[in-house]
């Protein structure tokens, strides 16, 4: 498993490049990118501010748990931090499975859990030169105890 | 002991700061860390009252125990992907 987050703009082949053996009949990358308006305001762009030391921990345990749950031969995910501009992929998550419905599964459940868990925070930019951080979300009361 | 106390976005932004270390006596919990820090005036007293917190990483309970060196969090509702 291969789990990082990064001030440095992500390269989709980079990640694809950590996935995939000769077991696997599917790859799937699934790319968040940033844009261009959020709740019919136009946005400029937008800045992730992350806890980093928690929110790596957090991606691996996520990735973790969808090994356990559908077997993929290889999984990476990587999440950025920073400013980003419209286009640029916030999140990128790659999975090899020897079957392509554990893939389609595996990256669902990484996509899911990251956006109620990671301990990341969006504040967009709109063209009007106003800015606020978006609402998010709760985790659920399962991670409150702990690991 | 000392423990140190993270902000951030939303929560950073009302206390002014990012960081803060404590002096609490042996036995304080996460949420005794939560009441000292709103109690010290400023924007902090517009903190909620009872965070999802985070000690040493991981997401904990208020009624957590502190040690010496330890690092709690308090997180805003989050927004990755």
């Amino acid at each position: 498993m291969y789990t990082r987050v990064t001030a440095d703009p992500i390269d989709a082949n980079t990640v694809l490049a950590h996935v995939g053996t000769a077991d696997d009949g599917a790859v799937l990358t699934f790319l968040g990118t940033v844009r261009r308006q959020n709740d019919g305001l136009p946005v400029r762009g937008l800045r992730y501010d992350a806890y980093t030391a928690m929110a790596e921990r957090t991606l691996a345990s996520i990735a973790g748990e969808a090994n356990q749950r559908f077997h993929p031969s290889r999984i990476a995910v990587v999440h950025r931090t920073g400013e980003l501009g419209i286009g640029e992929v916030s999140v990128a998550i790659a999975v090899s499975t020897p079957h392509r419905v554990d893939a389609f599964d595996a990256v669902r459940y990484i996509i899911e859990e990251l956006k109620q868990r990671l301990p990341v925070w969006k504040k967009e930019h709109y063209v009007t030169g106003e800015e606020r951080w978006l609402e998010g979300a709760m985790p659920p009361a399962s991670e409150v105890s702990g690991d | 002991m000392r423990i140190r106390l993270l902000l951030f976005a939303t929560y950073r932004d009302l206390a002014g700061t990012g960081e803060v270390e404590l002096d609490l006596p042996a036995g304080a919990t996460a949420a005794d860390a939560v009441d000292r820090l709103r109690s010290s005036g400023n924007g902090a007293s517009r903190l909620p009252a009872r965070p999802v917190l985070a000690v040493n990483q991981n997401y904990a309970g208020p009624d957590t125990v502190l040690e010496e060196g330890d690092e709690v969090a308090l997180l805003p509702p989050v927004a990755g992907g």
